[in-house]
């Protein structure tokens, strides 16, 4: 089937997300930005709504939803349309919760799920970005070995959110060549939490970096078990989430810039009248919904049962440059204004770079 | 429920099309640009198959058809595009000139009485608006209708008209009261044979050299009263906007012609680019790879997204809703990137690229044609922002 129409329940999810975004996220996102810190309640709010365990089953304390990968791009361009650093916050325990689903054993659900999946906001973490040149989520730095029935890992990670209060970190580690997921909890002796990192945008979202010495886990913490699980398709999954937070962070640079070329006056009419300003206008307008349905197409082949690595790979690529292309124009269209930090658009740019650059920070 | 999973019939179709684009198209491609204005006869076997009225149209699956009572979803504008995408990854030119798919079969279709319909049904329409001072700006169009007696007598002259030469009658609009400007403008069908319509002269062109394009000049041409399309009835509210209206079916597939043909020039590179050792797997990152193979996927991407740009024009006009913004933003994106992706493949295929001995160089001019006729990328994106702010022409000029 062909159609870009949103089901009865598709849009009722959109317009609940939308006016948790409209009622505590927009316009405080400044304010989140320069304080370098996003209210508890909010992210509680969220929770609530089922951001993040919509699809899990009621047993263990979800909603018990269909796992609609549409529908989760959808809830995630809501959300990075009002921050993407709350957007981030907000789905991070789903970075753990929605592997544990797909791949997880029975045993390792029933011990994570019912401690994630509880009233209050649970903070899981994941770590997969590697502070290396030339870093590459295919080809990880980070090792796992086995040792006397248990793993070893070791390696240093970087841009982890909430590290340190997170209660288990999912570690992404090369194992015999093959890319795979541990849990690792927060006593491991191995595990040593670092700096609070300060990085281009998302000031709000706090990232640490972790390094993992002779961090020793047990066998049955290897997400999947003995058989490990398809991180190829966790891949995919979180390539078309970042491309989701790029098209809603896209989004919001254009409608801001497109409302305030509007009522800018220069020369003694609206600058929407020059054709050099509206056709940058009409290409981030284009360019907006080639990143959805670029996003779309990706999640609409994994929701279908269709294996997504061409598509989820093209999403991300096109998503994260076309975030950078379309923040800039956000920037350019209110000039000396777009300059400061009095406007959003200057936190869009920055954020705007993370898309290309971060890997794994959303999931469908 | 969203869902970009293309339905079976379209798929059958697309299957089809390509099987002929492949088959009939590609080895009679380069016959056609060498001998520009000479008619590809191979393709008489299309007459009838494609083109015009839609709903009698052989290759139209069944159930893609959209029946007034029908709650169905129809696919018959997704259909098109998707078709149109497959013979021009064959030949964009070729395409043009499937005997009996003019342009102005598709305005007969559109705005003909059930009895032009009939009358027209097997004649091959081309299509006549653009005139020497009436480009882009196509609402002043000087060439004039009066009404005589029980003719219309036209005057004046039509450029860059398609298939100006092998088609049967040609729709040509003129203006049947100036003083009112725009709202004067009306459609007629007039048969080439009729006097005082003159075939002037054939363009030489940059590419599509396989579909001739010429120039008339209509000099007290006489055609019967009955051959005016639609209403004679001068409405300023409907006429001109309804008369554009036509053209928002028209930009996704004109879209369509950008992407086929940037698709055949990707394919080709890719296939260039496998022999010589690259594994394409969409795997590493593209920081991590070679510029050419970073040029690919930025490519790729781009095709997708021009094919998803179009589909969405397509399923809007198909689910009865207005695209007129959805229309632009196709044609404007997929004109654009069409040209830099054929200039850019000839750059990553070196001397094959320059070579007339491959497709490519000749995928590289024909796609120009896409980002200027039935608007430039200029029009489109005018248009584009004019909606998106609603601005009035004269705001935003």
């Amino acid at each position: 089937m062909f159609s870009l129409e949103m089901s009865k329940e598709q849009k009722m999810i959109k317009d609940e997300v939308g006016k948790l975004v409209k009622s505590i996220v927009t316009d405080n996102a400044n304010e989140m930005d320069e304080k370098r810190e996003i209210p508890a309640d909010g992210i509680q709010k969220a929770w609530e709504l089922g951001a993040s365990v919509s699809m899990v089953s009621e047993e263990f304390g979800g909603f018990g939803m269909e796992d609609s990968p549409v529908t989760t791009a959808i809830v995630l361009e809501e959300l990075a349309y009002g921050d993407m650093a709350f957007a981030i916050q907000a789905t991070l325990p789903s970075l753990v919760i929605s592997p544990l689903v797909s791949m997880g054993t029975p045993e390792q659900q029933s011990k994570y799920l019912p401690l994630l999946c509880g009233e209050k906001y649970a903070s899981a973490t994941l770590a997969i970005n590697e502070p290396t040149f030339g870093f590459d989520p295919v080809t990880l730095g980070t090792r796992a070995e086995k040792k006397n029935g248990s793993y070893m890992l070791t390696g240093e990670k970087c841009f982890v959110p909430l590290a340190n209060t997170a209660s288990c970190i999912l570690v992404a580690a090369a194992l015999e060549g093959q890319n795979q997921l541990f849990f690792v909890s927060k006593d491991n002796p191995g595990l040593k939490i670092g700096e609070k990192e300060k990085n281009l945008g998302l000031y709000a979202l706090e990232t640490y970096k972790i390094s993992l010495e002779n961090c020793e886990i047990p066998a049955e913490n290897r997400l999947g078990g003995e058989q490990g699980c398809d991180y190829a398709k966790f891949l995919q999954k979180s390539r078309i989430g970042m491309a989701a937070l790029g098209t809603g962070l896209a989004k919001a640079s254009y409608e801001f810039a497109m409302d305030y070329a509007k009522s800018r006056t220069q020369f003694g009419e609206p600058i929407v009248y020059k054709q050099s300003v509206a056709f940058m206008i009409a290409q981030m307008a284009y360019e907006v919904d080639s990143m959805r349905l670029m996003t779309w197409q990706a999640a609409s082949r994994l929701e279908a049962g269709k294996d997504a690595k061409r598509e989820a790979y093209l999403a991300k690529f096109y998503t994260g440059e076309k975030a950078m292309y379309v923040t800039d124009c956000g920037v350019q269209l209110l000039g000396g204004h777009g300059y400061t930090r009095e406007y959003p658009v200057e936190r869009y740019y920055r954020n705007g770079r993370g898309i290309s650059i971060i890997e794994g920070m959303a999931t469908v | 429920m969203i869902s970009l999973e293309l339905p079976e019939a379209v798929e059958q179709t697309q299957k089809m099309m390509h099987g002929l684009a492949k088959d009939l198209f590609r080895p009679i491609s380069r016959k056609y640009d060498d001998k520009e204005h000479v008619y590809p006869e191979e393709l008489e076997v299309f007459r009838g198959l494609i083109g015009g009225d839609k709903k009698k149209s052989k290759v139209m699956p069944e159930n893609v058809k959209k029946e007034k009572k029908d709650k169905k979803p129809s696919y018959e504008n997704l259909s098109t595009v998707v078709m149109i995408e497959e013979l021009c990854w064959g030949d964009l030119g070729l395409m043009m000139t499937i005997p009996g798919a003019g342009l102005g079969n598709a305005a007969i279709s559109a705005v003909g009485t059930p009895e032009q319909k009939e009358k027209f049904a097997s004649k091959w329409a081309a299509m006549a608006i653009t005139e020497p001072e009436a480009g882009s700006d196509s609402a002043s169009v000087q060439t004039t209708a009066v009404l005589d007696g029980d003719d219309w007598v036209l005057n004046g002259e039509k450029i860059f008209v398609t298939c100006a030469d092998r088609c049967d009658v040609v729709v040509v609009w003129a203006n049947i009261d100036p003083s009112v400007g725009k709202a004067g403008i009306k459609s007629f069908v007039v048969e080439k044979d009729t006097p005082g319509l003159k075939l002037e002269y054939l363009e030489h062109k940059l590419g599509i050299r396989a579909s001739d394009t010429g120039t008339f000049v209509l000099k007290d041409c006489r055609v019967p009263k009955e051959n005016l399309l639609g209403t004679a009835e001068i409405s300023q509210k409907k006429s001109f906007a309804g008369v554009m209206q036509t053209f928002d079916n028209t930009r996704p597939t004109v879209a369509a012609m950008a992407l086929g043909v940037s698709r055949a020039a990707l394919e080709f590179t890719k296939e260039k680019m496998e022999e010589k050792g690259f594994t394409l797997d969409y795997e590493k990152l593209p920081n991590n790879l070679s510029a050419m193979e970073r040029d690919f996927y930025k490519m790729e991407a781009e095709i997708d997204a021009m094919r998803l740009l179009i589909w969405q024009a397509a399923a809007m006009a198909d689910a009865g809703n207005r695209n007129s913004l959805q229309a632009s933003m196709c044609k404007a994106k997929a004109g654009k990137i069409g040209t830099e992706i054929t200039q850019k493949c000839c750059d990553l295929l070196g001397p094959l690229g320059y070579s007339q001995d491959y497709l490519a160089e000749k995928w590289m001019r024909d796609v120009k044609i896409t980002d200027i006729f039935e608007g430039t990328g200029q029009i489109q994106h005018l248009i584009v922002a004019r909606q998106l702010m609603k601005l009035s022409s004269k705001e935003l000029k």
